[in-house]
């Protein structure tokens, strides 16, 4: 955790987990569907379905699926704007399995009819860690450039990958493999120290077995 | 490699002043320049000092709970702690209330507990005449004891209580003032120290769950337990318990807290009838 974690961010309030953090959640999963929702299913867990209301994460997720950032002063009017740019969200409380208090799960579609479904939580200082994506486990926290690869299951996959990034000279902070069964569909998330080239991307994406590569920078707009 | 330890921190700051140690760590850790961190530091100085400006005595929160408080302390007349205690409660109260009226601030270390730092620094200011680069070295000094605490304890109401926030906050924040006094590393952690201590064990139960009654005047108890804790520490009155060590018992005390007592809205005040009948006015995941 770096001292910009404990200090900052510049947010609306009113507060850091149940407002910048949820906001940081509808930012992340916009940039992993890749465009603005039509449709946004929004499901609260815990202290984040108790008080949501009062706390304005409703608004704040939504904020963040219209592209806002955490000190976006129109934050609060989120919802009019929402219906305005023709985003149909529905907002709801339910109970998740062995979740963080402040977790939400969005289910968001876009205007080509992609579905996706982001579990993400909100862990206090406006910090967030996704949980999973469409089902399958995931985490990281999109503070550092992040690869979400959705790949085969089948050896040699993740040097192929490797060999790419370290052939650009990118330096990978984390590295994380998670499958739904042996043989099946896996989530690589590779955080790394630096932004990466689109041409490393497209790269990684045609590589025998990727299904979809997804590259996440909360820096970049 | 970011601080996990007062001690390291100190040891760090036998060979230049502390402040300047955690910008040095930031550099390192996260692969940036000086110039850029201290633009960064700055710029957070800058929002800290306009959310104090910016507030609005008109505004209300959307649960009708806050607002307008601030402009009553700063009208009162005569107080029991003197002209420049009544200016940082109010600076506490302008800030915490903006927080809650869904205004800017800067979460420091959250937004529950946004107006601590502002409050005992931006009087301090004015008093000292001190330059923007003063003050942001005091927010380095801060920066550097709120990040042995969240990885030694935590900076989370859902996770550690309000100790975890407002707590945080005043020890942090009584540490920064004892640099702007010219103090030593040892008294800042000793001024962190005590600051925590006072607050262990101090519960989050936020009336209907929402960040404003008691976390709105709980900043103004956090700012001013720091400008006691740091002219406790600047007069030599240490602490018996090493920083360290009561950061840790922060962490214990927060891990036996029961959920009831951590942000859920559901203990202390909250549970109090009037709490619960405030909440059921406001509840519920949308409006």
């Amino acid at each position: 955790m770096n001292i910009f974690d404990v200090m900052g961010p510049v947010m609306v309030g009113p507060s850091s987990s149940h407002t910048a953090g949820a906001v940081r959640i509808g930012l992340v999963a916009r940039r992993l569907l890749g465009e603005q929702p039509v449709r946004a299913d929004i499901l609260l867990h815990g202290s984040f379905a108790a008080t949501g209301a009062g706390h304005g994460t409703d608004r704040a997720i939504v904020a963040g699926l219209l592209g806002m950032h955490t000190d976006d002063a129109a934050i609060p009017a989120s919802l009019r704007l929402a219906k305005e740019r023709g985003m149909d969200v529905n907002v709801h409380a339910g109970e998740l399995q062995n979740a963080h208090p402040n977790t939400a799960l969005l289910t968001i579609t876009g205007a080509g009819g992609r579905t996706i479904a982001v579990s993400a939580s909100s862990l206090g200082g406006g910090r967030i860690r996704v949980n999973a994506i469409d089902g399958l486990e995931a985490a990281f926290s999109g503070e550092l450039p992040t690869l979400i690869i959705r790949n085969e299951d089948r050896p040699g996959i993740l040097s192929e990958i490797t060999r790419v990034l370290s052939e650009e000279n990118a330096n990978i902070a984390t590295v994380q493999l998670y499958r739904d069964r042996r043989g099946g569909l896996a989530v690589t998330v590779i955080e790394c120290d630096g932004p990466l080239e689109p041409a490393l991307r497209r790269e990684i994406s045609a590589l025998d077995g990727v299904v979809r590569c997804t590259y996440l920078n909360m820096e970049e707009d | 490699m970011a601080f996990h330890s007062v001690g390291a921190l100190l040891n760090e700051a036998a060979h230049m002043p502390l402040w300047e140690a955690v910008l040095a760590d930031d550099c390192r850790d996260r692969g940036v320049e000086r110039a850029e961190s201290l633009e960064r530091m700055g710029a957070l100085w800058r929002a800290m000092v306009r959310s104090a400006a910016e507030y609005d005595p008109a505004r209300r929160s959307a649960s009708g709970l806050s607002g307008g408080q601030a402009a009553k302390m700063a009208g009162a007349g005569e107080t029991l702690c003197g002209p420049y205690m009544q200016k940082v409660m109010e600076t506490a109260l302008r800030v915490a209330e903006q927080n809650a009226c869904m205004g800017r601030i800067v979460a420091a270390p959250t937004a529950g507990a946004s107006g601590v730092l502002p409050a005992v620094l931006l009087p301090l200011q004015d008093r000292l005449g001190l330059g923007q680069e003063e003050m942001v070295r005091c927010l380095y000094v801060a920066a550097g004891f709120g990040q042995v605490i969240a990885s030694r304890a935590s900076i989370s109401g859902a996770e550690g209580g309000c100790q975890a926030e407002i707590g945080s906050a005043s020890g942090m924040a009584a540490a920064a003032l004892v640099h702007a006094m010219g103090g030593t590393p040892g008294q800042m952690a000793d001024a962190c120290a005590l600051a925590l201590q006072n607050m262990l064990g101090l519960v989050c139960d936020p009336v209907a769950g929402l960040v404003e009654e008691p976390c709105v005047k709980r900043n103004v108890t956090g700012a001013v337990n720091a400008m006691a804790c740091a002219d406790m520490a600047l007069a030599g009155v240490a602490s018996a318990i090493p920083c360290d060590e009561v950061i840790d018992a922060m962490a214990a005390v927060g891990r036996a807290m029961p959920a009831a007592l951590r942000e859920t809205g559901e203990g202390g005040l909250a549970a109090t009838s009037t709490g619960r009948k405030i909440a059921q006015r406001s509840s519920g995941p949308a409006r």
